[in-house]
């Protein structure tokens, strides 16, 4: 995974709660093999008229919203299925942080295994960035060791995040090889428990 | 004396490898399910890398998310049929079993797992697949994975979890005739909405629940993912340890009787507490059937529609608007009004034998309404020969549904089960997410015995006055 420090980029906002992973990827495109290029399939139905025009309406295909890299919704954003196609496509399409007040907890782990920053804030502070991402040039900061979010109008919000995923995510590291670390450990479990199917 | 523990916090400590403070606790996993949609980057992760599958004899596999439901070896979709092959070949190549498309005990991963007697009381399972709650109803840690940790489990047996916190969802009292556990997950998630169990382990309890058959509790649990919760339990009792004597994977003999000792006391302690509560009484809950796009917009049989403005935040009022938008639906319409063009009885959520059968006694004698297209999908070969057995299968066919092989068919529509845009579907399935039934499609989430009686009259009825009349 790609190590995230810091970023700086344009918003866009999708102010709906209870975006669910069928949105976010539609079934449809679950079947390729590859983790790469689920971004063109990225809020399909949404995001695409019949006949495969785009839909004028929809919130990201908006002329301000393009070569947007962080994305604000509300809340219970990426409930439902536990596909990881969900942050894939947000990743392939260009995000690099999604905010919002909630999370489903699948899909917010995710996330942070791709390197794909899930930033919980207030619903207040939600509102406003809502409120400012409509603006065609309205940018934010990032900054994943402070753990806060700031735009250039004095708008500054922390986030919470776990202190290891924190570190992973910093570093970029594959969570398999430090896991083998604790080789030692797994196999005087398997010694000790003997887990079989039976 | 030990403090009063939740099985939850006992299944967790039977599974701490390693634990440092500021990390997450490392977990064994005892059983690793794999079906074809999540897996294939996982085993390509692995390739790259060098790296084995640390217990292939602890993963099971099965194909169910993309099968024809008819002619399924004859698959036509190259995309689909690609990942087929790629499972077949990568448990070849990991030496993994796996119940293929010619195996009589292929079926959805979440009906197999238990009907095989893998997945057991106390174990940690685990499957890229949210509706791995399922197999919580035997007192099991079951919860769904990315494929990332799809991957991970694959290669070490383990994952790095935070314990989440516990939730007990207390359901007092005694069901109505004609109300299903269908119906009481249905009527939770109403009233708690589709997010209260973010971030917690539920742990269902009270009279209801105990007084539920195993399939049943595999419905409620397999639904907490739609209460927002990463996995849903139920302590085990003699009724789980019946239901699993004699499952191939089970021990067997005197080994059984081993196991039930160490099961009983897994069981939730007298006096143990929970991190919330809250509760539902099941004698008030009428059948349930879902207006709207999440499983949480629901209204009784003797409901209407409600009005966006009944909703009390912005937020609500505005997803209820889209939703009815979506949907085609009036608000103030009688719920039981709405006609269906399709019926769906299958599925993780409602495809086991006890469904089949609540289905055909609402069926039998009966011809499917004009002009609706109804289909039964068993959720395992097993289950359909026990249904054609049984004699089920012809009670369906004989009225009119359409009888089918084994897979997930229509619950999400990655084969070619689909909805066409913007007609109605009564179906047994767990989302009616905006299209996924098909582009366009209009799910209504009700039991198979709400399924059956809309198949038959072409709109919703309430089941308990059908069972009165079938008294008289
Ligand atoms: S039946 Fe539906 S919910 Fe269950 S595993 Fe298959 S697709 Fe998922």
């Amino acid at each position: 995974m790609q190590p995230f420090t810091i970023h700086k980029g344009k918003v866009a906002g999708l102010d709906r709660a209870n975006i669910d992973t069928d949105q976010i990827i539609p079934k449809q495109f679950l079947k390729r093999i590859e983790r790469t290029g689920f971004g063109k399939f990225l809020f399909y139905d949404w995001r695409y008229l019949d006949g495969g025009k785009p839909n004028p309406d929809f919130e990201l295909n908006r002329p301000e919203n393009q070569g947007a890299t962080i994305l604000v919704a509300n809340e219970n954003f990426g409930c439902g299925s536990s596909r990881e196609h969900a942050p894939w496509a947000l990743q392939d399409y260009g995000f690099k942080a999604i905010i919002a007040p909630s999370f489903a907890d699948i899909f917010y782990n995710n996330c942070l295994k791709n390197g794909l920053l899930p930033i919980k804030l207030s619903k207040e502070d939600v509102n406003y960035l809502l409120k400012e991402s409509l603006s065609a040039d309205y940018e934010l900061t990032i900054s994943l060791e402070e753990q806060v979010v700031y735009d250039e109008k004095g708008f500054r919000a922390s986030f919470y995040i776990d202190p290891y995923r924190k570190q992973l995510m910093l570093k970029g590291w594959d969570e398999i090889d430090l896991t083998f670390v604790y080789e030692k450990h797994i196999a005087a479990y398997e010694e000790k428990n003997n887990p079989i199917r039976c | 004396m030990l403090k009063p523990r939740t099985i939850i916090e006992k299944i967790w400590e039977n599974h701490v490898v390693y634990r440092e403070e500021g990390k997450p606790d490392l977990l064994y996993i005892d059983l690793h399910l794999i079906h074809e949609v999540t897996s294939p980057q996982a085993f390509e992760g692995l390739r790259q890398k060098g790296r084995k599958v640390r217990r292939p004899d602890l993963t099971f596999a099965t194909m169910d998310h993309n099968v024809p439901t008819i002619n399924r070896f004859e698959i036509h979709d190259e995309v689909a049929k690609n990942q087929i092959t790629a499972l077949e070949r990568n448990c070849r190549e990991f030496s993994i079993p796996l119940a293929d498309l010619y195996s009589s005990e292929q079926g959805i991963v979440h009906v197999i797992g238990p009907e095989l007697g893998l997945t057991q009381p106390g174990k940690t399972i685990v499957c890229g697949d949210s509706h791995t709650s399922t197999h919580g109803a035997f007192g099991a840690l079951a919860f769904g994975i990315g494929t990332s940790e799809v991957e991970h489990v694959l290669a070490t047996q383990t994952l790095w979890q935070h314990r989440p916190k516990t939730l007990q969802v207390h359901v007092s009292g005694k069901l109505s005739p004609g109300v299903t556990a269908k119906d009481v997950i249905l009527a939770i998630i109403r009233k708690y909405g589709v997010d209260f169990g973010t971030g917690h382990i539920i742990e269902f309890t009270g009279e209801a629940i105990r007084n539920m058959s195993m399939e049943e509790r595999m419905t409620i649990c397999n639904m907490s993912i739609e209460a927002g919760a990463r996995a849903g339990l139920v302590s085990p009792d003699e009724v789980t340890f019946e239901y699993l004597r004699g499952r191939k994977y089970a021990p067997k003999g005197e080994e059984f009787e081993k196991a039930v000792e160490r099961w009983r006391k897994l069981a939730t302690d007298e006096g143990a507490t929970y991190d919330k509560t809250v509760e539902i009484d099941a004698s008030e809950i009428a059948p349930m059937v879902t207006w709207g796009t999440t499983p949480g917009m629901s209204v009784s049989i003797e409901e209407t529609i409600p009005y966006p403005e009944d909703f009390a935040t912005e937020t609500e009022r505005k997803a209820a608007k889209l939703a009815l938008q979506y949907m085609g639906l009036t608000p103030g319409t009688p719920i039981s009004d709405v006609k269906i063009q399709h019926v769906f009885i299958g599925s993780c959520t409602n495809s086991r034998l006890s469904d089949l059968r609540a289905a055909a006694e609402v069926v039998k004698g009966k011809k499917v309404a004009p002009g609706v297209r109804a289909l039964v999908v068993p959720g395992s070969q097993q289950v359909k020969r026990k249904a054609e057995e049984e004699g089920l299968a012809q009670i369906f066919i004989d009225a009119g549904f359409e009888w089918r092989d084994s897979g997930c068919s229509m619950c999400l529509g990655m084969n070619p089960d689909t909805v066409p845009e913007g007609e109605h579907c009564a179906s047994t399935s767990n989302r009616n997410f905006e299209g996924r039934q098909g582009k366009g499609a209009r799910t209504h989430l009700v039991s198979p015995k709400m399924a059956a009686a809309a198949a038959i009259y072409g709109r919703f009825v309430d089941v308990r006055k059908l069972e009165k009349e079938a008294v008289r």
